[in-house]
Formats: C-alpha cells, sequence, structure tokens
C-alpha cells in the first residue's frame, strides 16, 4: 500500500473523513484519529456526532468483523486503543454538551479470573454507545461487585470470566444479591469463551452476551424494558 | 534427546494423556474462584485423588495440578511468593503416584498461560514472561516432572518465551495452544501458524498440538491442520469432553464417555501420537478412551465431513489455513 498517495485529513470534506476515520481507527493508528476528531469539531461538529458517527461506526465494524472471526484480539486491542485516544478528547465534552445518558454499568472479572481483555473491550464500546463504565478490574468478590454498584449508583452489572474454573462464581454474586434483597435492582449480564446463552439463564442472569458488540446493544434494550 | 517420553513414543503408536483437573478438583469440593494449587499443600490427598483417577483409567501420562502455579496467576490469591512450594509439591505428589503404579506413567509439569496480555498491546515483556515461566520449570523439575507442558496457549510471544525458560531449566518439553476462536486461538493463531512456528524453535518440543478449545469436532480440524503441514513431531489432542453445561450448581460437560471414545479414535486415525480431555473429561471417559484406542482397528485419516458426522458441527465454517481463508475486508485507501 505505500505506493499509495498520502492523505491529508483535514483537506477532506466530511462525507469522506468520517468514513476515514471508521478506517483508521480500525487499523488502530491512534494519532490520525485524534487528529479526525480534532477536526470535526473545529468544524463545529457536536462531541456527541463525533461520538457516535464516527467512532461509535468505526468500532460497530470492528466488533463486527471481530464476531466473524475476521479480526482477532490483537487488531481489536489496537483499535481500541485508537478509540481510547479519541474518547479522550470527547469525553469531558460530551458532559459539558448535555450529551444523552444511556445507563451506568459495573464491570469486572469474577474471583480468580485474571483475564480483563473481555470487560476491558465491552467497556469501551459501551462508553462509546454513551454509558458510563466503572470498570473494577480483576478478581473481584460478591462484596466487591456489590459495593461497586452501591457506590456508582449503577443500573447494570457485567461479569465476565475466560475460565471454566471461575464461571461458576457468577452464580454466588447473584445468588448474594438475591440474599440482600438487590437482585432485581440491577441488570445482571454475563460475557466470556467459555460461557453460552443457556450457562446465562440457568445462573439468573437477565442476559448473556457473546461479544462486546452484542453487550451494547443488549444493554439498550434492557435499558429501555425498564 | 533422550528422556521418558521420547522413550514412550517410540515404542508406543497413542499415549493415553489425562483429562480435566478443574471439573475434577470441583467435584471434591474446590470452590469456584479458589486457586486449584493451594491444594498441593492444603488437601494433597484429593491432589493423588485426582492423578490417581487418571492412572487408574488408563491414562500413560498425566499433568500436574500447577496449570495456574506461576507468579501472575499465584498473586490474585496473594501466593505469589509461593510459586517454588506450589509447583513442587504439585510434582512430588505426582511422581509419588507414578512410580506406584506398575505401568510406566509420565508425569508432565503443567504450565499454564501468565493471563497477561503482551507487548506491545499490553504489559508484560518478553523477559518478564520468561522469568515467570523459568521460575516455575525450575520447580516442577526438582519436584520430579518427567516434561514440562505449556498449555492453553494464545500468543505465540508467550508460547515462545515459555520455550525459551524451558530451555533454561534444560527440560525436555511439550505445548498445546487453544483454538477457541473461529478455529484459531484468540490472538489469531492457526494451527499452519502454530506449526510453523514449533519449526523455528531453538529447542523444539519433543511433542505439540491443542488442547481445550471449543469442542472435539473443532480439535481434530486443528489437528488435521498440523498434519497438513507436513510435520513428523508427535501430536498431542487434549479437548473438551463437550460444551459446559450448568447443572444443580457446578458446571457439567455434555460430551458423553462414548463421544469421547469416538473423538480419541478419531484423533488417533488423524494421527495424533497423545490423546487426551480436557475440560469436562472425568476418569470414565479416559476408561472409555482406553478402551476403545485398544479394540477398534485404526482406520484411514478422517475428512472433515467423518469428523462432524461423529461428533457433531464445527463451531465456524473456515478455521483460517489452506484455501478455506476467512473473507477480508475490503479496503478503502490507507495513508502513507
Amino acid at each position: 500500500m505505500s505506493e499509495e498517495e498520502d492523505i491529508i485529513l483535514s483537506e477532506l470534506p466530511d462525507d469522506e473523513l468520517v468514513p476515514q476515520m471508521q478506517d483508521d481507527l480500525y487499523d488502530g493508528l491512534d494519532e490520525e484519529v485524534v487528529e479526525g476528531v480534532n477536526i470535526l469539531l473545529e468544524r463545529g461538529w457536536m462531541p456527541y456526532d463525533v461520538l457516535t458517527k464516527a467512532l461509535v461506526g468505526g468500532m460497530t465494524v470492528v466488533g463486527n468483523d471481530f464476531r466473524d472471526g475476521i479480526l482477532f484480539v490483537p487488531e481489536v486491542l489496537m483499535a481500541a486503543k485508537a478509540m481510547k485516544a479519541g474518547m479522550a478528547i470527547l469525553k469531558p465534552l460530551l458532559a459539558d454538551t448535555g450529551a444523552p445518558r444511556m445507563g451506568k454499568m459495573v464491570i469486572g472479572t469474577v474471583k480468580g479470573d485474571i483475564h480483563d481483555i473481555g470487560q476491558n473491550l465491552v467497556t469501551m464500546m459501551m462508553e462509546g454507545a454513551g454509558f458510563e463504565v466503572m470498570n473494577i478490574g480483576i478478581n473481584n468478590s460478591a462484596e466487591e461487585y456489590i459495593a461497586a454498584l452501591e457506590e456508582f449508583d449503577a443500573d447494570i452489572l457485567g461479569m465476565s470470566a475466560l475460565l471454566t474454573t471461575t464461571m461458576p462464581y457468577m452464580k454466588t454474586v447473584i445468588e448474594e444479591l438475591a440474599a440482600q434483597g438487590k437482585r432485581d435492582k440491577y441488570i445482571v449480564m454475563v460475557g466470556g469463551a467459555p460461557l453460552n446463552e443457556e450457562f446465562g439463564t440457568a445462573i439468573g442472569a437477565d442476559s448473556y452476551c457473546r461479544d462486546a458488540a452484542v453487550a451494547v446493544e443488549v444493554a439498550k434494550d434492557l435499558i429501555s424494558q425498564r | 534427546m533422550s528422556n521418558a517420553l521420547s522413550r514412550m513414543l517410540e515404542t508406543r503408536e497413542w499415549l493415553l494423556a489425562d483429562g480435566a483437573t478443574g471439573t475434577n478438583l470441583f467435584n471434591m469440593g474446590l470452590s469456584s474462584g479458589d486457586a486449584p494449587e493451594l491444594w498441593n499443600v492444603d488437601e494433597p490427598a484429593n491432589i493423588k485423588k485426582l492423578y490417581s483417577g487418571a492412572v487408574n483409567a488408563g491414562s500413560d501420562l498425566f499433568l500436574t495440578n500447577t496449570f495456574g502455579g506461576n507468579a501472575s496467576r499465584l498473586k490474585l490469591h496473594n501466593a505469589e511468593n509461593r510459586v517454588r512450594e506450589l509447583n513442587i509439591a504439585g510434582a512430588e505428589i505426582g511422581r509419588e503416584v507414578a512410580d506406584a503404579c506398575d505401568r510406566e506413567i509420565i508425569v508432565a509439569g503443567s504450565v499454564g498461560p501468565t493471563g497477561e496480555i503482551m507487548e506491545p498491546m499490553g504489559t508484560l515483556s518478553f523477559d518478564g514472561a520468561v522469568e515467570m515461566f523459568h521460575e516455575q520449570a525450575e520447580a516442577l523439575k526438582d519436584g520430579g516432572v518427567d516434561v514440562l507442558w505449556v498449555e492453553t496457549i494464545s500468543a505465540p510471544e508467550e508460547f515462545k518465551a515459555a520455550a525459551k525458560a524451558f530451555a533454561m531449566a534444560d527440560m525436555p518439553w511439550c505445548g498445546t495452544m487453544s483454538f477457541d476462536t473461529a478455529g484459531r486461538t484468540m490472538m489469531g493463531v492457526t494451527s499452519a501458524d502454530m506449526a510453523a512456528l514449533v519449526e523455528k524453535l531453538d529447542n523444539p518440543p519433543v511433542a505439540y498440538g491443542a488442547n481445550c478449545g471449543v469442542g472435539a469436532s473443532d480439535l481434530l480440524r486443528t489437528a488435521l491442520g498440523f498434519v497438513a503441514s507436513g510435520t513428523e513431531r508427535p501430536l498431542i489432542a487434549k479437548g473438551n469432553a463437550g460444551i459446559p453445561k450448568y447443572h444443580d450448581g457446578h458446571i457439567h460437560y455434555d460430551g458423553t464417555p462414548e463421544l469421547m471414545a469416538d473423538y480419541a479414535c478419531l484423533a488417533r486415525d488423524c494421527g495424533v501420537a497423545i490423546i487426551g480431555g480436557c475440560c469436562g473429561t472425568m476418569p470414565e471417559h479416559l476408561s472409555s478412551m482406553r478402551e476403545a484406542l485398544e479394540t477398534r482397528p485404526k482406520g484411514d485419516r478422517p475428512t472433515l465431513e467423518e469428523i462432524t458426522a461423529k461428533l457433531g458441527g464445527f463451531s465456524s465454517a473456515s478455521d483460517g489455513t489452506g484455501d478455506d481463508v476467512a473473507p477480508t475486508r475490503t479496503r478503502r485507501r490507507r495513508r502513507g
């Protein structure tokens, strides 16, 4: 591709710049994504439109290609990094300009599970879709999840596990919520490589999400049903 | 290099490896989220029972209860300073069980992934990974394992780091990756990629292959991918006993002993030398696999159609190898 001409982002009209930014996001080019975000803002775009039309649009393609086995984790991590760079500019502006609030989520991997790639992707995609997310990292006990839900005044609990040895702990957390009479306060979403729909249902989660793109769709649906 | 595993492979067409560790330990009362490795010291009788379960069911080789025994994983349980102790204990119990058996049994020291993402995407450096694997390798060696066995790896760099650490420990080794994402590892490695990677190592493994992943069908498609590379090296297949389901408070795998027997024979017919199970594979599955391998005659190498007819469909249409590559996205211009 090296023989192709360089593209000057600032010379592109909006309708070419947005798809180009989506491509740059797809390719994990964080500097170009930041440049694109700044150009659109200078042209008077609302921060929320920059987010949804350019960044989320690009991440949706990434999510779909990940789901379809075209992209794998390394490429998705690079794209997420570029997304994060763009979000860093938009985040304070979004708060100031009264962008629509989608809901609040607490997410973390369960006790004993260190694998947080999946939940980091979900965090990125959820933030991209306008949710506020408190990512409490790895190795969380039921008590830690519940404390975070209350502190953050969350609507959604997201739990992630990569190991078949740790996934049953999701049930423990849901049972603890129920025991404290708090189960109905929260939407519980679960995900991770070894899980499936049937498992999600069996442990009493509201939804199993096979990937980050699905998680966003499900969260929107469940929030709107509340 | 002369070692117990290589010698056994020279005299046998196939070896039966072991099955699940976690699934068996949960049935003995391990709580979800707790570190199984702590039981090497706290509940040694259960670990002995775990190993004996495989040996009594006919396994020629079993893996030690040390999968999460690296500093990065043990840190979750505030046990990162107990790597040496827990690995030696897990290996010594293994040695004891193997030496008490009237057949020769290979003790393989299990080494699982660090759980960290390696540079440049993540924070773990290559040298950092080597250091962690080396610490564990030396302890397993001192505990008396015959061979080191890195498993469930998805990143090529992490596989290379383990290989380097095992060379530093001067131990023979085996290595398997988990092909759980559209026929590739999470990091996008195909069976062909792994076959090429293995041959480029300075200290290639005694045997290599695939473990865990999605189901028995996918695992054998991966095995056929290794075979297609023309490798002369012994291959390993350790597939899950079906798909995890949740029943009455614990995880149950839906693969029957009969299915795993079919899988074992198909694996042998594919050209796999070391055949075992992974998650959900209990002693009754292993017995059934052993009996089938001993009584059913070796068949021709199965086609993909024959595999799916017996074991069920694949999780994805393609596994990214051969002419059957996944669709690539049509690109617009790229800068620079």
